[in-house]
């Protein structure tokens, strides 16, 4: 094998995206899988390739239609989210399959079916540009920042957000926080990854550090290391059999999921016993 | 009489279209423990909502430690009301120890940017030792039973080193012991702290003799208020569920007989 491959300017710019995107996509995961709500990233990142459509429509960077989709999918989730009690998973749903609707409409209306529309669909790491890396690093940086300082607000946030606010946590401000941190992560992961792909990045990650360990730092960490590890492994494999990179990330994402399912610690839990509480 | 540290006045609440208090007034003095009862859909959980500040008001006034309850100190306010809810299902694979929820009480007053230090976590462990839970300190919460979750939520609003104590049916869907055993623990609490406490509830058989003064609550008003032996009665009883006075009688002997003497 000639690895020669990896001097080139494209090849790194490749391997630095997928490092970027696996640690902010493996980071959000980390939230959409303790908060349980998986449909808030299928919903949004469905938004946010919409948005980038509608962006090559009328000729605006799709950056910036993408980030306003996703905005406004934020704020709609938003409130359906904080109810709490109902799931959101059925207005998710409309929404979700609303915003695909809105896409595939935008496709037909394009005069010819561009490649810049299916790279949003597919994603094409080996054609990063410098402002797409530029735009991914500072979302990776913004999100690991905000959950480095506001740890013990998210953390709150996540376990129970009636009890963070009865604590006095301004705990619907995080859940926004977080669900625009969402859309942002995912609009700057749509080149490179894609739209219908990036969910299984933000998910697959988190979900794999989910069954290893009872520590949510330590989740953190190992979302973040599988999201990079996914990202690494996918785009060797697509080199080296000549895939493309984001089936081959997102594969290799899932089949980190099975494996950590398949040793996870927690599966055989109920059979150890759990001693009662001594009365004293 | 002294000042009331919790005042409600002509409080109406309202979801969406349906008025839940009409009205209610209710004055409660520092280390009162207050027992509130009624049936489902009374509006006791509202009541306690509105004085953390968690329920919006129509029209009427809270005050909560001689201030009133708005909605821009309502986070202030929090700090210093410990809340206890029903127990509700903790994912028994959320990465979080008994120990961390706990800290969860401190993370209000501790306010943005500053991380739980020493002093913090020796608060949080002298609570878990208080509810009988050292042991399982480091256990996910996830695994805990549901009395053990909460003895572990009462640990969490005692690491929040509250003036008034909320709690909304803690002992729901617990075994009969847990449910006596919290409710004791939560009256220990309440005199070791010097606390005030409501306390929501459908423990007619314990309840009067833990809590000091009983609240009966039916659709939306306060029907009775008073020391509980006044309020425990057959007709009391009779009036708050709707059923005949001898059905209650039959239900519940130990009534009759307490009416008989």
């Amino acid at each position: 094998m000639d690895f020669a491959i990896f001097g080139y300017q494209f090849m790194q710019n490749a391997i630095l995206a997928t490092f970027l995107g696996g640690i902010a996509c493996s980071v959000i995961g980390v939230f959409v899988v303790l908060l349980h709500m998986p449909f808030i990233g299928v919903a949004m990142a469905h938004a946010a390739f919409a948005g980038a459509l509608f962006g090559l429509l009328i000729g605006v960077n799709p950056l910036i239609t993408a980030f306003a989709f996703s905005f406004l999918v934020a704020l709609i989730i938003g409130p359906l989210a904080d109810r709490g009690q109902l799931s959101p998973d059925t207005s998710l749903g409309v929404i979700f399959s609303l915003m695909l609707g809105v896409a595939f409409l935008i496709i037909g209306l394009m005069p010819t079916t561009r490649s810049e529309a299916l790279n949003l669909l597919w994603g094409s790491v080996l054609t990063i540009t410098h402002t797409d890396l530029f735009f991914l690093a500072g979302v990776a940086v913004v999100v690991v920042g905000l959950v480095v300082i506001f740890y013990k607000e998210a953390q709150a946030a996540v376990f129970n957000r009636q009890i963070a606010l009865a604590v006095g946590l301004p705990a619907t401000a995080i859940l926004y926080a977080i669900l625009f941190l969402t859309g942002a992560t995912i609009t700057v992961s749509l080149n490179s990854i894609g739209g219908l792909l990036i969910f299984s990045l933000i998910l697959n990650p988190a979900a794999a550090a989910y069954q290893l360990t009872y520590n949510m730092k330590k989740m953190f960490l190992l979302a973040a290391v599988f999201g990079v590890a996914s990202g690494w492994a996918g785009l060797l494999l697509s080199y080296v059999f000549n895939l493309p990179s984001g089936a081959t990330i997102v594969i290799t994402s899932s089949l980190i999921f099975g494996v950590c399912a398949l040793f996870s610690p927690k599966r055989n839990r109920r059979k150890t016993p759990v001693k009662p509480v001594t009365e004293k | 009489m002294p000042e009331p540290i919790i005042n409600i006045e002509n409080a109406v609440v309202s979801y969406r279209e349906d008025e839940v208090l009409h009205g209610i007034s209710l004055q409660i003095i520092s280390g009162e423990f207050v027992g509130i009862i009624g049936p489902n859909g009374a509006g006791k959980t509202t009541l306690l909502t509105i004085v953390n500040g968690l329920g919006k008001l129509v029209s009427g006034s809270v005050q909560v430690l001689g201030k009133p309850v708005t909605n821009n100190d309502r986070h202030e306010l929090r700090k210093q009301v410990g809340y206890v809810a029903q127990a509700a299902n903790i994912d028994p694979r959320m990465p979080m120890s008994v120990r961390e929820v706990a800290m969860i009480g401190r993370y209000g007053i501790l306010g943005l940017f500053h991380r739980p230090g020493k002093k913090d976590w020796n608060i949080v462990d002298e609570a878990l030792e208080m509810v009988g839970m050292s042991h399982l300190a480091n256990r996910p919460i996830g695994h805990l039973s549901g009395g053990e979750q909460q003895r572990a939520a009462i640990a969490r609003c005692l690491a929040q080193e509250p003036k008034i104590f909320l709690l909304d049916e803690p002992t729901a869907s617990l075994d009969w012991k847990a449910r006596t055993d919290i409710l004791e623990l939560v009256r220990r609490i309440h005199d070791t702290r010097h606390l005030t406490t409501l306390f929501v509830t459908h423990e007619l058989e314990t309840l009067p003799r833990t809590c000091d003064r009983m609240v009966l609550m039916k659709a939306g008003r306060i029907i009775g208020d008073g020391p509980p032996n006044m309020m425990i009665s057959a007709e009391n009883l009779a009036k708050l569920y709707d059923l005949p006075k001898a059905v209650i009688a039959e239900r519940h002997p130990s009534l009759h007989q307490h009416k008989e003497k």
